[in-house]
């Protein structure tokens, strides 16, 4: 491994990145959009909707983003021959994966900044614990994202397959993840599920500081680990040699 | 007497239950420029990812560079191009060079060099997208150089190349050859043969022929490296 070469990988990306207007746009709006329709839909209804449903959401959209734009571009790399050529150089497979994880960690952590900053700031999103944090646990999640991203593209061949990818790995964790039925109130064979998700863990984080001063570490600490786990995965899917 | 950038002996790839490539026994010298020439789907590109060791093989050994092949000692020596061009499309000629080199470690100077050698200097900041399939390949071609490789290993370069940079890019093969490089271009155009200094005849992963150009004229009686071809065939027929 080295920085000098992940450094690279990660410039890379970010320039492939800013040379496409359209996608560097969405990434940097549509997650603010997002937030603000769901702001409007609870704008003539009594309670606190907005602030109850979107810290799940801003928990959501990072992960969701950077799981579809990591697994397609990552299977460009393994389709176009350049995965290939970069693993006969002296490339780290580690070197590839962390390249993607900071370049994509930084595109998320400015997503995020903007759509933070727009529900706290414009949008009365009411936050007991600190607005950092939020930022904070909304990166860690496109982070998972990304990892979980990076080792799905290994299974498909073509983009139709790496977009299925979404719905059946990410879908599943959006219906499991507390956001319709509490979590303790599932059937308990689907309760059990929902504890190894990992976005259960980043929902009840973005939560637990929407409601209170209480530490997520712990929560956040699960996310973090079942993306190091994925990253760990991800590596094995590298193969110098093929048959 | 040469010495060999790579030594194969008994080499047998198997892909899908078939055997693709067999019982290969051939060298690749440093300082010249050896020409694998066979039909399409005759193994060419197999020979040649066994040697730059992403292909797992079934039998034999293949040494490079005195190191087993894929040794991780050989990132360094060995410049690949693959038959179709690996190499960003949403990026420039110069921006997708200057990340191979970073990550190869050698200094800038060594992209806009090689930039010139493909003959792109007109071109270098165009998107790679936006050029045509020869002018893709050679930006492919260019990041092989980069590092300066003991051992070039290119996956039919010229193909779809116009005939004057055709001619140019051969001589660039000869002159990185006497500078000491082993080349090791395939082709399944048989009348690129008479460029080359050996010649590895190939069909249905077996070598028909491992000679100079000029001796398998010789010993065939043909006119052309074509007929040569045709007679080793009914030769083995
Ligand atoms: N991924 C693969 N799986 C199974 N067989 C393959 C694969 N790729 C190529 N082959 C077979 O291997 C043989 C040699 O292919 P290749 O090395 O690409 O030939 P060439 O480069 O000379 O055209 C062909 O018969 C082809 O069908
Ligand atoms: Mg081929």
């Amino acid at each position: 491994m080295s920085p000098r070469i992940t450094a690279a990988v990660a410039l890379r990306v970010l320039t492939q990145l800013r040379r496409d207007h359209r996608t560097a746009a969405m990434l940097l709006v549509l997650p603010t959009l997002l937030m603000s329709l769901l702001w409007w839909m609870f704008v003539d209804l009594p309670g606190a909707g907005f602030s109850a449903l979107g810290p799940a959401l801003l928990a959501l959209v990072p992960f969701i983003v950077m799981f579809l734009v990591t697994s397609v571009t990552t299977l460009r790399e393994r389709t176009s021959g350049t995965l290939e050529r970069l693993l006969v150089m002296p490339m780290g497979k580690l070197d590839f994966l962390l390249g993607y994880l900071v370049a994509f960690g930084l595109v998320a952590a400015l997503q995020s900044a903007v759509a933070v900053g727009t529900c706290v700031w414009l949008l009365d999103l009411r936050v007991v614990g600190s607005a950092w944090l939020l930022l904070l646990v909304a990166v860690v999640d496109a982070v998972l994202g990304t990892a979980l991203g990076l080792l799905v593209s290994a299974f498909a061949r073509t983009e139709f397959q790496a977009v299925q990818f979404m719905p059946a790995v990410v879908i599943p964790q959006i219906l499991l993840c507390g956001l319709f039925v509490a979590r303790d109130q599932l059937p308990r064979a689907l309760e059990v599920v929902s504890d190894v998700l990992p976005l259960s863990y980043a929902v009840d984080a973005m939560q637990a500081v929407a409601t209170s001063t209480d530490p997520v570490w712990g929560d956040v600490g699960v996310v973090a680990a079942y993306a190091v786990a994925a990253v760990a995965l991800g590596a094995l899917t590298l193969r110098r040699q093929t048959a | 007497m040469m010495k060999n950038a790579v030594v194969a002996r008994r080499l047998c790839v198997t892909r899908g239950g078939n055997p693709v490539l067999r019982d290969l026994d051939f060298e690749v010298a440093a300082g010249s420029v050896t020409g694998l020439l066979g039909p399409s789907g005759c193994g060419k590109t197999t020979l040649m990812r066994a040697v730059i060791g992403t292909q797992r093989i079934t039998g034999g050994t293949v040494e490079v560079l005195d190191e087993r092949a894929a040794a991780p000692a050989l990132r360094h020596r060995v410049g690949y191009v693959s038959q179709a061009p690996s190499v960003y499309d949403d990026l420039t000629v110069r921006e997708n060079l200057r990340f191979f080199a970073r990550v190869l470690g050698v200094p800038r100077e060594r992209v806009d060099a090689c930039v010139a050698t493909v003959a792109l200097g007109d071109h270098a900041d165009r998107v790679v997208a936006r050029l045509s399939g020869g002018q893709r390949s050679r930006v492919s071609l260019a990041v092989a150089l980069l590092g300066e490789p003991d051992l070039l290993v290119l996956d039919e370069p010229t193909v779809g190349l116009d005939p004057v940079l055709r001619v140019e890019l051969w001589s660039t093969f000869h002159r990185l050859a006497e500078a000491g490089a082993a080349v090791l271009v395939s082709s399944h155009v048989m009348d690129e043969a008479a460029r080359c200094d050996r010649l590895l005849l190939m069909r249905e992963g077996t070598l028909l022929a491992d000679d100079a150009p000029a001796a398998l004229l010789r010993r065939t009686g043909a006119p052309d490296v074509e007929h040569a071809f045709l007679s080793l065939v009914g030769a083995g027929a």
